[in-house]
């Protein structure tokens, strides 16, 4: 599912607008975003896109992208992973911030197309997650093999990245999530 | 009896105080006359504090505004005049401002009361502000983005706590204090409402303690990140202005009720924070960001 965050804004939530700015704007961009989410099938993955999206700031932030994220972990709710599509500088240091404050991160794609992982994630998460996105699909061993460790330890910290909805499983391997079409 | 409050010839977040100490002596419903007159220099800390100051009388003030033509003009083209006419009695003639896109001033006195107001001044500051702090202050463009968010950020404070509306100003000015005359880009956020002590009072995440003052409130809300909500995202757009005037070598002051903290970078001698002032209802919030430095 691909939501274009700046539609949202102006249509669904009727605000005529082209920042995310202010926590009164953020809260109803997220409603009508959670009720596009609820639409989703279980292991779907879903696309915010701020390609349209001017600027955004801390509060704006907190209720767009931490509330939603806390709000579908705590209730376990689909879909399975959610990626950050278009961010820009003018995104990311609030995002960053949001993340980092409730202890949560994300896989941003950026508009030139790259992709990172931001807020809070251990080294080792950051070092693994990174192998996957270059690699693709990977197993256990060959990711064990890449990176010169245990197989054992390294499970730890992909099964954690699992969890955290920021890689997925397909069939034995560890994939890269949303990545950009 | 009618008390004359002298406005000093340069007017900013430090000798507004003088302003102040004048103003303590008279209770809100007694007449004063702000006389300006000899004002050469204001600030947009200076400008914003001094509608605000009309906001806390409950008998209507009168102004004398700058007698000297060049700051009289300043200070309609700043929008001054536009809101003091609606507060005080303004004695005299004073020009009429051109239109916003002749100038100088970064952002005009802009009144805030609700959300609306935030995207509004976003909306006209953010072009604007990137041309300026890139060519002016020569900041890269990661600064001129924080600098609109620490902008949103500010003015939604009132919109979230003061409880009555506010004024916010931006101008670049060349700073003859220090920094060598080096320019500086400076945001005022300026309203009357409860201030930090009344709204965290109002909230169970008020810490207990015997200390509590306006001071502290300060410290809480400001260096600690606490707000009067419970939600846990709180608080972060105060720690999101703290964070980036100290990534780009700036100074944040906030003065609330008889307190005054300031976030003091090396080229200032402020004090971290100041206590027993002249009590001034709600919270004036200043953020200053020089230009990059050649060195």
């Amino acid at each position: 599912m691909h939501i274009d965050v700046g539609h949202v804004l102006r249509h669904s939530a009727s605000l005529p607008y082209a920042d995310l700015v202010t926590r009164s704007t953020g809260a109803a961009v997220r409603r009508c975003i959670e009720a596009e989410l609820a639409g989703l099938s279980e292991g779907d993955v879903a696309t915010l896109d701020f390609t349209h999206i001017g600027m955004m700031d801390y509060s704006c932030a907190d209720e767009v992208v931490a509330k939603l994220l806390l709000d579908l972990a705590r209730r376990g709710a689909r879909p399975s992973s959610l990626v950050f599509h278009g961010i820009t500088d003018a995104h990311v240091e609030a995002i960053e911030d949001v993340l980092l404050h409730h202890g949560l991160a994300l896989v941003v794609h950026f508009a030139d197309g790259a992709a990172r992982l931001i807020g809070a994630a251990s080294d080792d998460e950051r070092a693994l997650w990174q192998l996957v996105h270059l690699r693709g699909a990977s197993d256990v061993a060959d990711l064990a093999r890449e990176s010169a460790r245990e197989s054992a330890d390294i499970l730890v910290v992909l099964e954690a990245l699992l969890d955290r909805r920021l890689l997925k499983r397909e069939g034995s391997t560890f994939a890269p999530i949303g990545v950009a079409a | 009896m009618t008390a004359v409050i002298t406005v000093p010839s340069s007017l900013d977040d430090l000798s507004f105080e003088q302003v102040l100490d004048q103003l303590a002596a008279h209770p809100p419903d007694a007449k004063v006359i702000v006389d300006a007159r000899h004002c050469s220099f204001a600030s947009p800390y200076g400008l914003t504090a001094l509608l605000t100051l009309a906001q806390t009388r409950s008998e209507r003030p009168t102004f004398l505004p700058p007698e000297d033509a060049d700051k009289l003009t300043y200070w309609a083209r700043a929008g001054f005049f536009r809101y003091a006419e609606e507060l005080y009695d303004v004695q005299g003639v004073v020009p009429r401002p051109r239109s916003a896109s002749e100038s100088d001033v970064l952002l005009e006195l802009t009144p805030i009361t609700q959300s609306d107001d935030v995207h509004t001044v976003v909306e006209r500051i953010k072009d604007k502000a990137t041309q300026i702090l890139t060519n002016r202050l020569h900041l890269i463009s990661r600064a001129t983005m924080g600098f609109t968010m620490a902008l949103s950020e500010a003015c939604q404070n009132i919109v979230e706590h003061a409880g009555r509306g506010g004024w916010v100003m931006v101008q670049v000015y060349q700073y003859r204090k220090r920094l060598g005359g080096r320019q500086v880009c400076v945001i005022a956020v300026c309203d009357a409402g409860v201030g930090f002590r009344r709204s965290l009072e109002s909230s169970p995440r008020r810490p207990l303690t015997d200390r509590w003052d306006d001071g502290f409130a300060l410290e809480t809300a400001v260096v600690n990140g606490i707000s009067r909500y419970g939600d846990p995202g709180r608080g972060q757009g105060l720690k999101g202005i703290r964070g980036y005037v100290h990534r780009w070598d700036g100074k944040l002051s906030v003065r609330s009720g008889t307190a005054r903290i300031a976030l003091v970078p090396p080229w200032d001698d402020d004090v971290p924070r100041r206590d027993n002032l002249a009590p001034f209802p709600g919270s004036q919030l200043q953020i200053t960001i020089p230009e990059k430095s050649a060195a």
